[in-house]
């Protein structure tokens, strides 16, 4: 009687559940179904069934878009910024782990402090400089803003990691011969690859999300990303909702696959991430 | 000894060296820089930039009442998107710590409209306020979809907001959500056996070991709503007449739209600063209240 009745409350708490998770879901609901009607059908029954599927706006979307292009130019982005990131943030935090001196204490100091600084409080001075040292308009000069900008969070992260690796496997390899070079390469760096799957997934969401950075860094049309690009377009086509909708889904598809593909992974690395931040 | 000291700098400058280049000059130098120019007039473009010491503060506080609207809409914005985000991310975490069924499909719906960036979301969500709402207010018959969401001041304002929970809400599910199976089970189950109520036993022992979680969510959701632009970009491009401009997003048009970048350099400085009281405060507070086991 007892177990009856408690599975009973479970499963009204069930139902509540996933009628909230049909609530979230709704926005897609929208978003596809109209992505495939003509655009008096869209004005005429934005709720309902297509009346025909027009699968022809998506192709219209593709082209106009350059999807293929943008798709690239993220991606060379995101994939590019984040193993440099990945890399050159582990090894300072290990370095300032281990070496424990006054310089690295300030620096690490100043890598915290800077967590706190929004990007509109540098971005009016950051086109300057970047433009100073002529990366503007570059890929290259895109990525060292997302090297610079993420550092802070980052070494901070694989900060309070490295902290966790015993040192006696260390100065073991050390013993077998290995240089500092080789124990951070071959020991410390697969020892650490929990924090380098969280600080990947974090820095990927945002990088490939990013707007801002690049609309502020890039100009040429063929270097635009999905966030630039989708932002055009709709200045462009302005309430052409059959054109603009299958851009849409065309602009979130690649980040939701991912998400679906990696979940395992980007679930326990943000939980690992909040943790230790 | 000599070549072991060498080696020493060599290691420093290649383990440290790049982190700490690119963060000089993309982020030091630039905010140093900007604090300079926002006691100039500088327009962008000149290569001069004349000094006026505090006149771009002075004019902020004293003749721009935009920026103070900007001002308070943010922090309007901020205390609705925290509340909500939070509450709503730890009850769905509380239930899917439950013996639910179809917990991780339920996991991955929530979670998921975070992996999209704000711009994308506004857009998506411009159709919806615009067309979707009002065809399910004609199907429905509820005044509550046929509102002018993006019309007037009010109901702009609770589109972004609910936007943003939808958002949100998810990603700070995953973290309440392994905080919660942190907590150990024998702890719940003596203050049962003690004849804790269910209430109790949420409010007594799990609310405050989960405490360092509503630390981290707190302070994700102060830093996302206070810095709050794509969204607001896309969505309502601040408008109708600015009654939703954002902090964020009044930087950006000073400096961007009508190149006024010695202001928007003024409004940046801050912005920062009380981001970074928030922060301090925030920080401060909620790990004062967290418990040890």
């Amino acid at each position: 009687m007892g177990t009856t009745r408690r599975r009973g409350k479970w499963l009204a708490a069930e139902a509540i559940m996933i009628v909230i998770a049909l609530i979230f879901l709704v926005p897609f609901y929208f978003l596809l179904v109209n992505s495939v009607k003509s655009f008096g059908d869209i004005l005429t029954n934005a709720a309902g069934w297509p009346k025909s599927f027009l699968w022809g706006n998506y192709a219209e979307a593709w082209k106009l878009t350059a999807f293929p292009k943008v798709f690239w130019n993220s991606l060379v982005v995101a994939v590019v910024s984040n193993v440099l990131l990945a890399l050159i943030s582990s090894m300072a935090a290990y370095r300032m782990v281990r070496r424990d001196t006054r310089f690295n204490r300030l620096l690490f100091g100043a890598f915290v402090a800077a967590m706190v600084i929004p990007f509109q409080s540098i971005m009016i001075p950051l086109v300057k400089v970047v433009s100073t040292i002529g990366l503007m308009d570059s890929r290259t000069g895109l990525i060292i803003c997302y090297l610079g900008f993420g550092a802070p969070l980052s070494v901070f992260l694989f900060h309070g990691f490295v902290k966790t690796v015993p040192k006696e496997i260390e100065e073991a390899g050390r013993v077998d011969g290995c240089s500092t070079y080789g124990i951070f390469f071959r020991i410390v760096l697969p020892l650490m690859q929990p924090m380098v799957v969280t600080v990947i997934i974090l820095n990927a969401l945002w990088i490939w999300n990013d707007y801002l950075m690049p609309y502020l860094i890039l100009q040429n049309p063929d270097l635009q990303t999905i966030p630039i690009a989708t932002y055009s377009f709709f200045g462009q086509f302005t309430k052409q909702w059959d054109l603009a909708l299958p851009a849409l889904v065309l602009g979130i598809t690649p980040i939701v696959i991912f998400f679906l593909l990696m979940q395992k992974y980007i679930i326990e690395g943000i939980s690992q991430g909040s943790v230790k931040g | 000894m000599k070549s072991k000291k060498t080696s020493q700098l060599l290691q420093q400058l290649v383990f440290v060296g790049p982190s700490a280049l690119v963060f000089l000059v993309i982020v030091i130098f630039p905010f140093l820089l900007g604090v300079y120019y926002s006691f100039t007039n500088w327009n962008g473009v000149s290569r001069h930039a004349g000094w006026v010491g505090l006149r771009n503060y002075v004019h902020i506080f004293s003749a721009d009442p935009q920026f103070l609207h900007s001002f308070w809409f943010t922090v309007k914005f901020t205390v609705l998107g925290v509340v909500l985000t939070n509450i709503l991310g730890f009850g769905l975490a509380y239930l899917l710590t439950r013996p639910l069924f179809t917990r991780n499909a339920l996991r991955t719906v929530f979670f998921v409209p975070h992996v999209i960036g704000g711009l994308l979301l506004g857009f998506i969500w411009q159709f919806i306020f615009v067309k979707g709402f009002a065809a399910l207010g004609q199907s429905t018959g509820f005044s509550f979809f046929n509102l002018p969401w993006l019309g007037t001041d009010s109901t702009a304002f609770w589109a972004i907001v609910i936007v943003f929970v939808w958002q949100n809400a998810g990603y700070l599910m995953v973290i309440y959500i392994s905080s919660l199976n942190n907590v150990p089970k024998n702890l719940i189950e003596a203050a049962q056996i003690d004849g804790a109520s269910k209430g109790q036993v949420l409010r007594k022992v799990m609310v405050p070991l989960v405490m360092p979680a509503v630390t981290v969510c707190l302070f994700l959701a102060i830093s996302w709503s206070f810095k709050l632009f794509d969204l607001n970009l896309s969505l309502t491009k601040g408008g109708p007449f600015k009654a939703t401009e954002s902090v964020a997003l009044n930087i950006y048009n000073e400096a961007f739209n009508i190149s006024r970048f010695g202001m928007g350099s003024a409004k940046a400085i801050i912005f920062f600063i009380i981001v970074a009281i928030i922060s301090i405060i925030q920080v401060r507070a909620t790990k004062s209240r967290e418990v040890e086991i």
